[in-house]
């Protein structure tokens, strides 16, 4: 039975995480009032298995229960959004790093990196976000999308390669929207 | 290393997750390869417009509060025992006492014997940045005593405006303002002097309200406390009287 006490050490370790969690979920749901229900409910989740928290790292072990949370509710409302982002994720394959890097050297619109950033699949913008955006290191993202550091790597790589794409597309055109 | 084996460790490069002997070994071919250099360069191009681009999403102000409320109704209110009828109204005096006493000792004890709580990690960071803050001869960007030079200075560098107050008339005189980075976030540090020692005072916006905290560490003192949509940190090795007074002149509105 949760006391006013547990509550009170859980919310300590864990609100300072608040801004992280809510990062995550926006950039995963894309949504904000989706990402406000998933953050509240990841919250209740964390505090129901608080007691399997040891204090290592606060961060990781809430972030990990936010992205669960996030791809279950995904799952469950846009399944066809992960079907298409598991197929892209066969047929891309490692094809994608033929465009001119030039490019990036001139400064992107800000919308241009948070719209290629958005359409890319899940998983990959998972990685970009806990990187790029929390600082995470390559053991943290992995321990957080609970996948080998191996596989964060390949994710990130193959992120960046979509996203390189993306934007020259949308800095040639100048806009796609 | 072949080209190949460089360009699979360029991301890992940029991020600097390659030890030193590899991250030699990569330096090294880059000077030579012009095409490797590229792909590296283009890289860092990226993460660079990722450090530039307002990404990262705040969470909106009344999700905190949610939050809370939500767990506190996880919290279920006490159920009175079912004994002969006489017992009710003691047990649920005892039950009053004894939530009184936890609640109390709570408080007591709870500073002392609180574990490395997040504000205890926050006020390590603290102290490590009034630190450096000596060491590295960083102490302001914006050198200056006058507060309308330094409120302004803060404008376009942060998404917020610290309250900025000039305290020479009590012995504390500002003397400058910095940028400073802490609980993962861009914090404005306003320095002030008393006698030859160095305050530290680091402002950002939060939505804490009632949180207050004083502790002292490797003989720097730090005060924190929140209030106003902001919250503060002072930290100095001044004595700790001297600390407070400052606290309480900022804080007095």
């Amino acid at each position: 039975m949760p006391e006013a006490s547990q509550v009170g050490r859980f919310e300590d370790v864990m609100l300072p995480h608040l801004d992280a969690a809510y990062n995550l979920a926006r950039w995963l749901t894309r949504n904000e009032h989706d990402a406000e229900d998933v953050v509240q409910e990841a919250f209740l989740r964390a505090f129901k298995f608080f007691g399997d928290f040891y204090g290592a790292d606060g961060r990781t072990w809430l972030l990990a229960i936010v992205r669960n949370t996030c791809f279950t509710w995904l799952r469950k409302n846009r399944a066809g959004e992960l079907a298409t982002s598991f197929d892209e994720e066969i047929h891309s394959g490692e094809s994608a790093s033929e465009n001119p890097e030039e490019l990036l050297f001139e400064k992107a619109d800000h919308r241009y990196l948070q719209e290629a950033l958005e359409e890319l699949p899940a998983e990959f913008r998972e990685a970009l976000v806990l990187r790029e955006l929390e600082g995470m290191s390559y053991k943290e993202v992995a321990d957080v999308a609970n996948v080998p550091v191996g596989t964060v790597m390949s994710r990130l790589a193959r992120g960046r390669d979509r996203l390189k794409e993306g934007l020259s597309l949308r800095m040639k055109s100048g806009g796609l929207k | 290393m072949s080209c190949t084996e460089i360009q699979n460790l360029v991301h890992a490069s940029v991020d600097g997750e390659l030890d030193l002997v590899r991250s030699i070994e990569i330096e090294r071919h880059l000077h030579e390869c012009e095409a490797c250099a590229r792909v590296h360069q283009a890289q860092q191009g990226l993460k660079q417009q990722f450090r530039d681009a307002p990404l990262r999403f705040r969470s909106p102000v009344g999700l905190r509060r949610n939050i809370q409320q939500t767990l506190r109704q996880t919290i279920p209110a006490a159920v009175p025992s079912r004994t002969w009828p006489g017992w009710g109204a003691w047990s649920w005096a005892g039950a009053a006492a004894v939530v009184l006493l936890a609640a109390v000792l709570g408080i007591v004890f709870g500073h002392i014997l609180r574990e490395p709580t997040s504000d205890n990690l926050l006020a390590q960071e603290v102290i490590a940045s009034h630190v450096r803050s000596l060491m590295a001869n960083h102490l302001a960007d914006v050198p200056s005593t006058d507060q309308h030079t330094v409120k302004p200075w803060f404008d376009g560098k942060l998404d917020f405006s610290p309250p900025v107050k000039d305290l020479s008339s009590a012995g504390f005189p500002l003397t400058g303002g910095r940028l400073d980075y802490l609980d993962n976030r861009p914090v404005a540090a306003l320095v002030y002097q008393r006698a030859k020692h160095v305050i530290n005072l680091f402002v950002w916006p939060s939505m804490e309200e009632s949180s207050e905290l004083a502790l002292t560490h490797q003989g720097y003192h730090v005060i924190h406390w929140a209030g106003g949509g902001m919250t503060y940190w002072a930290v100095s090795d001044v004595n700790e009287k001297e600390l407070g007074d400052f606290a309480a002149l900022i804080r007095r509105k």
